[in-house]
């Protein structure tokens, strides 16, 4: 949505007034984040709370880093349905694996927990590339696809556990990793800035990012200028997969107990970050940063809702309307900049 | 230079069969340095085919591939553009979300370890645009330029490289005559620093001016390769269709009855057209020329009610229309043809039969109430495609396997389904060939002849000239002349683009 064309904005700026240019000149999604931010400062003396706002960093940074691993799928023209239970899945098996190693070596803690991360980042990478694979090379919709991985991720998870939650995890990865406060911040918020900036970078000035977006906008045209297109896509899928994974586990390590039933809403709320952040379901277009803008959002906004006390159920509601409205208003914003350039 | 002579690319025996069809039946080619070669053919005869099997996009089923003295195995696009094999296609292969630079260097990224070096990419962007003498900005994203503009982007990536073979596909088709101009002399340049160039065309002014040699495919199969300045036009297209054509045009006795159509003063809210008028009657051609771009194609679109109209009033039937929207206007008795037949005519899966009968469900013929009339349905589209000569004659297969002219076809029959009086045709005749276009033509004689009112869109001038009784000039966006009897003719359309160049070159 902020990503209107020049032309457009320029075209717009005779018509309207000066809120509509200030808008303009600070993107609808921040202002949007400014207002909300404003409002919640001025009357809602809990927000500014220490323990609310690092509860809000927190849920943020996972929402971002799972969010910026959706928007690489979105941009090849996909989108990935499984990454809630890909983080699921990731979740059960890390603690099982580190509560296994721990059971038979307990003295060697640092191996437990590089067994489990290493078991845990594989369930990401395994159902990304198959994903990926099954997009690429059997051509099957990438709706369908990550639909029918996320039901066998999802079974695996409760297959392992009965639903009961994992305990045993080393003592250390809960209490100085998980949970632990680095100068002053909740150790995921530095876990999310790197991913952040490293996606940005590998998005911005890498081939790798050049040729995501060139799939996601034209196929085709990637495919006669030589891009191993195939080769790309699964890439994404597969950076997705690990993204959810890496998420699981900072979520995980926070929890201290593996969960099948962890991802709550995330694979919903990492699509409508998406969309809200101008990234266009027909792919080609995504910008990581309005992503991250758009994830703060959304946390804000859920934490709004908890503070004022609205029932969860309705929130779920409403974050379907939040998602419909966005693609709605994207679309609109579409026509609209294509009927101003006209010819 | 001490090339120049010899032979660059040497196919023999190539064969190509998807499933269904067999594209390319032992087909031999041979490519010379510095050498303008012409292939040349009806839709479906293997062109396409074929400069994709050259260009690395399909691999040939059987067949010997000799480049510059070396046989070529497993080519794949990546290995033939570094190998100097640089296609321009038609459907262009350009990604629209990103900027002009990017889009030159896709594939081919000047990067270290997968890092971009932005800057030196940008520059030589800038240094080849002004090389071809295009107006380009390398920082627009291309999904905002006009399609001649996309086809510079499209030339430009296609010569970023050293090129030693480029393949023009249909490269005019999009451009004005100064931008052809400047690319023929583009191409003359090539030919002389011993690029071989294998260009596709249907036009054939313009392959009588840049063409060395001409291979003319048809099924698949080679029929000859002649040298361009010992062949006239009848012997190509005769070669090419295997049948005789005595005449490109055929002779239209228009007798122009009562105004049908009746435009006054139309703007449109986009500004491609600004105080229009015009008027078209039963029984006669209005012809509207003009160049790509200059608003003709959007004055019949929003006639028809695809195009938002900001003011002016348009009267069918000596009756003013107060409601523009297609539906309407079918009902009224107009249909409009639309130049992008797969965008915006055609349901490609569907079967012929439902695409020729889609827009006239509404009718007690074809529906009672909702529920659809299948027997009738299916009598009625026969009639229309065998009036069409739709070959095979058969309403059942998908639109999407039809080759380009039946696909036209198939749009057509659309108009003949319900009763309809005004045809609004926007360039019919782009990218089907001879046959198929002396087809469209004898066609709207038939129109004609039943009464109806025919207005021709077309940027292909000759077209316009023989065909209309009465032809309108559009450029930028405004009427600038109406030309009748002996003023038909193309000093006098081209003298109305002059005219205005003055004011043009201020702007």
């Amino acid at each position: 949505m902020s990503a209107t064309t020049l032309d457009s904005s320029r075209a717009a700026r005779g018509r309207h007034g000066w809120l509509a240019n200030a808008l303009r000149k600070i993107g609808f999604l921040p202002a949007l984040l400014i207002v909300l931010v404003g409002l919640l400062v001025a009357f809602e003396p809990r927000f500014m709370g220490t323990f609310n706002l690092f509860n809000v960093l927190r849920n943020s940074s996972a929402l971002m880093i799972v969010a910026s691993g959706q928007m690489l799928v979105l941009v090849v023209g996909g989108f990935d349905l499984s990454v809630g239970a890909v983080i699921a899945l990731t979740s059960v098996v890390t603690a099982k694996a580190m509560a296994v190693t721990l059971e038979a070596a307990p003295d060697d803690v640092s191996t437990a927990i590089l067994f489990g991360v290493l078991a845990g980042m594989a369930c990401g990478f395994v159902t990304g590339l198959v994903n990926g694979a099954c997009v690429a090379f059997l051509r099957i919709s990438p709706f369908m696809v990550t639909l029918g991985t996320s039901s066998i991720a999802t079974g695996v998870a409760l297959l392992l556990t009965n639903g009961i939650p994992v305990y045993g995890m080393p003592d250390a990865f809960v209490k100085e990793f998980g949970r632990a406060i680095w100068f002053g911040l909740p150790m995921p918020v530095y876990v999310s800035v790197a991913v952040l900036a490293l996606v940005w970078f590998m998005q911005r000035q890498t081939t790798v990012g050049r040729y995501i977006h060139a799939i996601g906008g034209n196929m085709q045209a990637a495919m006669v200028s030589g891009v191993n297109t195939n080769f790309y896509l699964i890439l994404a899928y597969t950076l997705c997969g690990m993204l959810a994974s890496l998420t699981s586990i900072l979520l995980t390590a926070r929890l201290g107990s593996g969960q099948a039933t962890m991802s709550g809403n995330l694979m919903l709320e990492s699509i409508a970050a998406g969309v809200i952040a101008g990234v266009s379901l027909r792919g080609g277009v995504g910008r990581v940063e309005m992503v991250a803008l758009s994830a703060l959002f959304l946390s804000i906004l859920t934490n709004a809702m908890n503070l004022l006390k609205i029932n969860s159920k309705i929130q779920t509601i409403f974050m379907g309307v939040i998602v419909v409205a966005a693609v709605a208003l994207d679309e609109f914003a579409k026509r609209r900049s294509r009927d101003a350039r006209g010819r | 230079m001490s090339e120049q002579a010899g032979t660059l690319l040497e196919l023999t025996g190539i064969t190509k069969r998807f499933p269904g069809v067999l594209a390319l039946d032992d087909v031999d080619f041979e490519l010379r340095h510095g050498e303008v070669h012409v292939l040349f053919g009806e839709n479906g005869a293997g062109k396409s085919t074929l400069i994709n099997v050259i260009s690395g996009t399909f691999a040939q089923d059987k067949g010997r591939f000799v480049f510059r003295g070396e046989e070529v195995r497993h080519l794949t696009p990546h290995k033939a553009r570094v190998m100097g094999i640089s296609p321009v296609f038609q459907e262009f292969s350009l990604v629209p979300d990103m900027t002009v630079d990017e889009n030159l260097f896709l594939g081919r990224e000047r990067a270290r370890f997968t890092l971009l070096n932005k800057r030196a990419m940008r520059a030589t962007a800038r240094q080849i645009i002004a090389e071809l003498g295009f107006d380009l900005d390398p920082t627009r994203k291309v999904g905002t330029l006009s399609r001649a503009h996309q086809q510079m982007v499209e030339i430009a990536k296609a010569l970023l490289t050293d090129v030693k073979l480029l393949i023009l596909d249909e490269p005019t088709a999009s451009l004005t005559e100064a931008e052809t101009t400047k690319l023929f002399a583009l191409i003359d340049k090539l030919r002389a620093q011993g690029v071989g160039i294998i260009y596709v065309s249907h036009r054939m002014g313009e392959i009588k001016q840049v063409a060395d040699r001409i291979t003319v495919l048809r099924d698949g199969r080679k029929i000859a390769t002649v040298a361009a300045d010992s062949v006239s036009d009848t012997e190509l297209v005769e070669l090419m269709a295997g049948r005789k054509i005595d005449v490109l045009f055929p002779r239209i006795d228009h007798r122009p009855g009562e105004r049908l159509l009746d435009v006054r003063d139309l703007t449109l809210v986009s500004g491609a057209v600004r105080e229009v008028s015009f008027h078209a009657r039963a029984g006669e051609i209005t012809g509207i020329a003009g160049l790509v771009g200059c608003g003709k194609s959007e004055l019949v679109r929003a006639v028809f009610g695809l195009e938002p109209i900001a003011g002016g009033s348009v009267s069918l039937f000596d009756k003013e229309v107060s409601s523009f929207d297609p539906l309407a206007m079918l009902r009224a008795g107009v249909c409009y043809f639309p130049s992008d037949r797969v965008a915006e005519g055609l349901a490609l899966a569907r079967p012929i039969r439902e695409n020729v009968s889609m827009a006239a469900l509404d009718l007690p013929g074809f529906a009672r109430g909702q529920v659809l009339r299948r027997t009738e349905e299916r009598r009625a589209v026969q009639e229309i495609a065998d009036r069409l000569k739709l070959r095979p004659a058969q309403i059942e297969p998908a639109v999407g396997r039809l080759s380009g002219g039946n696909r036209q076809k198939v749009v057509l029959g659309r108009g003949l389904s319900r009763d309809i009086r005004v045809f609004l045709f926007d360039e019919p005749t782009v990218g089907i060939d001879v046959g198929a276009k002396l087809e469209v033509y004898e066609l709207m004689k038939v129109l004609l002849d039943l009464g109806a009112a025919i207005v021709l869109v077309s940027s292909e001038l000759p077209e316009v000239l023989n065909l209309s009784n009465r032809v309108y000039v559009m450029h930028r966006s405004r009427m600038v002349a109406e030309l009748t009897g002996a003023d038909i003719n193309e000093p006098a359309v081209l003298a109305c683009f002059f005219r205005e160049e003055p004011a043009a070159a201020a702007a």
